[in-house]
């Protein structure tokens, strides 16, 4: 009884909230520090495509020099200067800086912010049917400090010594010692600086995400009528939580071991003609904090991805999702198991091949549950009746990246076949696929399904089609490849391989990947101008365009600060109510009770016809006191 | 001049692009009234796609890894390699079924049951068994590769043999150094860090009596047939020793020795008769980035005979011979076994060995 009373309160609360703003909102407490969570989704979005972009570009770049070597790059040096060499080649410490920020970016600027920052903060209050999240003003901090932190981030790639050029990962002693790269003088400290306002970014958003979820679910919102994408995003706020700080920790020890002369991961160093004083530290605890956050980070960017393809998936196919229930069961799994695979990063380290054989074991165990996924996609598939919107295709894009790429894991997840696998293509080829492309595909996913509901438009079907036709093959053309050169044995992060007999073919695979690259590259324009075109001149959307069953379909088509003019409509079934047998229509939005549809009901949907009527009273009991 | 006139191409094809756009956007609006009308086409044009797509990657898939086998496939020299190549292509073998069924699937059905008038999708919500059947069997087919797996990682991992010749690698900004124990007592001197120098790159500790015969050639040798334990170290920042022929990995981190163990099972001329190609030669690179010339670290490594590994090993000038001045570092009761192993010819030396 306590939480409903919490659970009213909030309610009314929200809703003086929305009238006291109504009155007075300018430019200013509407656009640029909202609390609206629709707004600071938009935000995510619009920075996080910032980011995209940048990093798109900086892959260009660097896939430039892997596909033509020899190639004449004098043309950028407008952007460039001085990185590139007077002969007019990339500097190779420049690409060890541009792979860096390209991972850095992608992985937690695009991926972890612009996905989850984004469709989070969208869809949550939408989906369970809450004026707001749980603290409007923590979530505008939230983006607020992921806003520093990409200011300064940005600002890193423009210094004299260049930005971190470590590696994404940040290994030290490498990042740790400004003599062993000039990315690690300034460069990294601002990688730091910018890394640890982007963690307490995070935990301030998912804070507020678990926190929304767990009370401010609307009547008969209970968890097993949640969407899928709430499930995910529920699942990924816990994840993010858990494991960001520790890579925060890990962050602050490697600050403390470059500025105030610590040794914690330091130890029997000689460097530039002298040994240093460091001694007891090791490198290997580094590794192992940063992948306590960087495996589980894997599953941050994927889940939400995955939550999002379940909706679209449900919605386009018409049917309800295969197996709900084993679809939350595997995102559970896959959370908890997330976080006891780390060090399947770390088999040829050096650390006890003891713990080797324990990761092995856990890794490889992680498959079942993403397994379980993608058979119940294909079996939604199934019989469906399946309209390929661009989400749609998005959709399917994902689930054969999925497919692609996560089979290879099994490979590198056998520590055995990892001795030889690790750090070349092929784990880039995995990686690339099952994590970045695929996630990447379920935030477009994400944007072209809930566009209309974003901005009140509909973007453009057709030149949604051509760009994912251009971009699914594209992104098979730039990554597939990259398995032969991977099984070849070419290590990655290199900046040329014409050192080595052993690597010294494929220039014509890596010309024709870097083609492909810049063509995919190319195709995202045509989103771009698809986006911000249709967010002003697209068709006037509909209020449910996808005849989809969630709530967020049942606002406005522009709602307003508070999501719903009137009460917030209670909750009746679950979300996948598609093709019911005997329904009028094929879809029954979760807000309609089973009493009004006797036709369609199973028998045990009957019974709950009466708890319907009970449960009703028991909602106007409650709200009668307060209101 | 041509820059501007690349803008001003650049800038028309764009307009026009948006104008084909403009007016393809007006005629379908003409055209079509109903928002429903306008997936019909395309429902069956992305359908018939999704086949094409299936079919043409398929093709290209098969044909290139048919036809180009031998490119992207590194030819195998140590015996643990051919037992981690076989689990490569077992498990190759069990998720290319996996993949071709799967993205079979995914696309015929995205095919077979796109919308149609009057097909109505079918009310499937779940089906315990089949989801069972599908969380058991890749659970049984997982444990087997996990089993396999296991087995091999526990011989590769194990402890070297105690007569295993051992190598010495130390990995620094850019390079490799290699470090024998020298054929007087078969030994590693000791090292620290702190002792490290220009001239003596591996910080020998000079009060080790295993250091005097120590030798550091520019190239590795190492016999074939017998186990090698490579010793491994890094200098300054982590580094990964990687011999693509042995399948061999594993990073050199400063503080923190490493080692791992194999045995070479064809010899650089065997190699380079079965290859065709009489430049082969074995070569470590180095696989974790440590900064500039992080692709520029290799090392070539000689695969020989145990003979003539020998007879090589036994013409290596011990490191102390070559810095004599570091003499004056050995303990003044050492000097003498240091001379001996190290092999410096001196006059004193015939009294020296006669008195031994």
């Amino acid at each position: 009884m306590a939480t409903a009373d919490i659970h009213v309160e909030e309610h009314v609360h929200h809703d003086d909230h929305g009238h006291d703003h109504e009155h007075h909102d300018n430019f200013w407490t509407k656009y640029i520090f909202t609390q609206d969570h629709k707004v600071i989704a938009k935000q995510f979005l619009i920075t996080g495509i910032f980011w995209a972009l940048l990093g798109g570009m900086l892959s260009v770049i660097f896939r430039l020099q892997l596909g033509f070597p020899g190639m004449e790059l004098e043309w950028l040096r407008p952007i460039l200067g001085k990185w590139i060499t007077p002969e007019g080649k990339l500097d190779p410490e420049f690409y060890l800086a541009l792979v860096t920020m390209h991972g850095t970016i992608m992985v937690f600027f695009v991926l972890t912010a612009g996905l989850s920052g984004t469709f989070s903060n969208f869809l949550i209050p939408l989906q369970i049917g809450a004026r707001d999240m749980a603290s409007g003003f923590m979530n505008m901090l939230s983006y607020w400090f992921f806003f520093i932190s990409s200011v300064i981030m940005f600002v890193s790639l423009f210094l004299e010594t260049g930005p971190a050029a470590g590696g994404w990962v940040i290994y030290p002693p490498l990042s740790a010692l400004p003599q062993a790269i000039s990315g690690s003088q300034m460069g990294m400290t601002l990688w730091l600086i910018a890394m640890a306002l982007f963690i307490v970014s995070t935990l301030l958003g998912g804070i507020n995400y678990i926190t929304t979820v767990i009370n401010m679910r609307t009547n008969g919102m209970s968890f097993a009528r949640l969407p899928l994408t709430i499930w995910a995003f529920f699942l990924t706020a816990i994840i993010g939580l858990l494991s960001f700080p520790v890579l925060f920790s890990a962050a602050l020890l490697l600050i403390f071991d470059r500025s105030f002369g610590t040794s914690f991961y330091l130890s029997d160093i000689y460097i530039g003609g002298e040994a240093l004083p460091n001694q007891g530290g090791s490198p290997i605890l580094f590794q192992h904090l940063f992948w306590f956050l960087g495996h589980p980070e894997v599953y941050i960017v994927l889940l939400p991805a995955l939550g999002i393809t379940s909706e679209v998936i449900a919605t386009n196919a018409r049917k309800p999702i295969f197996g709900y229930k084993a679809m939350v069961g595997s995102m559970l799994f896959i959370a908890i198991l997330s976080f006891i695979v780390w060090a399947h990063h770390m088999f040829v380290t050096g650390m006890n091949p003891f713990l080797g054989s324990i990761f092995m074991l856990l890794t490889l165990i992680i498959a079942v549950p993403s397994a379980v996924k993608v058979f119940n996609y294909l079996t939604t598939l199934w019989q469906g009746d399946i309209r390929f919107t661009p989400g749609m295709l998005f959709s399917i894009g994902l689930v054969s990246f999925f497919i692609s790429g996560g089979l290879t894991g099994i490979f590198l997840g056998n520590s055995a076949i990892d001795i030889q696998l690790h750090d070349t293509y092929f784990v880039v080829a995995h990686f690339h696929l099952v994590m970045g492309s695929a996630s990447f595909f379920g935030m477009m996913a994400g944007i072209y399904h809930w566009f209309p509901k974003m901005f009140g438009r509909m973007i453009d079907a057709k030149l949604g089609y051509l760009h994912f036709w251009l971009t699914f093959i594209g992104v098979y053309m730039v990554f597939f490849p990259m398995h032969y050169i991977g099984i070849a044995g070419f290590p990655r992060r290199y900046y040329s391989f014409t050192n080595f007999d052993a690597f010294n073919s494929f220039t014509d695979l890596n010309s024709f990947i870097s083609i492909a690259a810049v063509v995919t590259m190319g195709a995202q324009f045509i989103f771009l101008f698809n986006f911000f075109y249709s967010m002003f001149r697209g068709r006037k959307a509909t209020a449910n365009p996808w005849r989809s069953n969630t709530l967020e379909w049942t606002t406005p088509v522009n709602p307003g600060h508070g999501n719903w003019p009137g009460e917030i409509p209670t909750v009746y079934r679950w979300p996948y109510d598609y093709s019911k047998p005997g329904a009028k229509e094929d879809f029954i939005p979760q807000t309609v009770p089973y009493s009004e549809t006797p036709e369609s009901n199973l028998p045990h949907e009957n019974e709950l016809v009466k708890l319907e009527a009970e449960g009703s009273d028991e909602a106007i009991v409650v709200d009668e006191p307060k209101s | 001049m041509f820059n501007l006139v690349l803008g001003i191409g650049i800038i028309l094809v764009l307009f026009i692009l948006f104008m084909l756009f403009r007016i393809g956007t007006m005629v379908s609006i003409i055209r079509k009234k109903k928002d429903e009308d306008e997936s019909k086409g395309s429902d069956s044009l992305n359908g018939a796609l999704f086949l094409i797509f299936l079919i043409v990657g398929f093709t290209l898939f098969f044909w290139y890894s048919y036809t180009y086998f031998d490119d992207y496939t590194q030819p195998v020299a140590s015996e643990h390699g051919v037992l981690t190549d076989r689990l490569f292509w077992i498990t190759m073998g069990v998720t290319g079924v996996v993949f071709i069924i799967t993205n079979i699937l995914l696309f015929y059905f995205s095919f077979a049951y796109q919308h149609k008038e009057g097909r109505k999708a079918k009310f499937y919500p779940d089906n315990t068994k089949l989801e069972l059947m599908w969380t058991v069997v890749p659970a049984i087919v997982l444990s087997v590769l996990v089993f396999t797996g296991l087995q091999a990682w526990n011989d590769i991992t194990s402890e070297a043999s105690a007569d295993a010749e051992v190598v010495e690698i130390m990995g620094y900004q850019f390079a490799w150094g290699v470090r024998y124990p020298g054929v007087k007592d078969n030994a590693l001197g000791d090292y620290h860090y702190q002792l490290i120098d220009a001239s003596n790159q591996f910080g020998m500790d000079l009060t080790d009596d295993n250091a005097y015969d120590d030798f550091m050639p520019r190239e590795i040798h190492i016999p074939k047939g017998k186990e090698i334990l490579f010793k491994i170290r890094a200098r300054d920042v982590l580094h990964s020793v990687y011999a693509p022929h042995f399948r061999l990995k594993m990073d050199a981190v400063p503080g923190m020795p490493t080692h791992f163990k194999f045995t070479a099972t064809k010899t650089t001329e065997e190699m380079r008769a079965e290859l065709n190609n009489p430049d082969f030669n074995y070569e470590i690179a180095c696989a974790e980035v440590c900064g500039r010339g992080h692709f520029s670290m290799k090392m070539i490594v000689v695969v020989e005979e145990q003979e003539a590994f020998e007879k090589w090993k036994a013409e290596q000038v011990p490191w102390l011979r070559l810095n004599a001045e570091y003499l004056d570092r050995v303990p003044e009761d050492k000097k003498e076994l240091a001379m001996i192993k190290a092999g410096i010819e001196t006059d004193q030396k015939q009294t020296l060995e006669a008195s031994l």
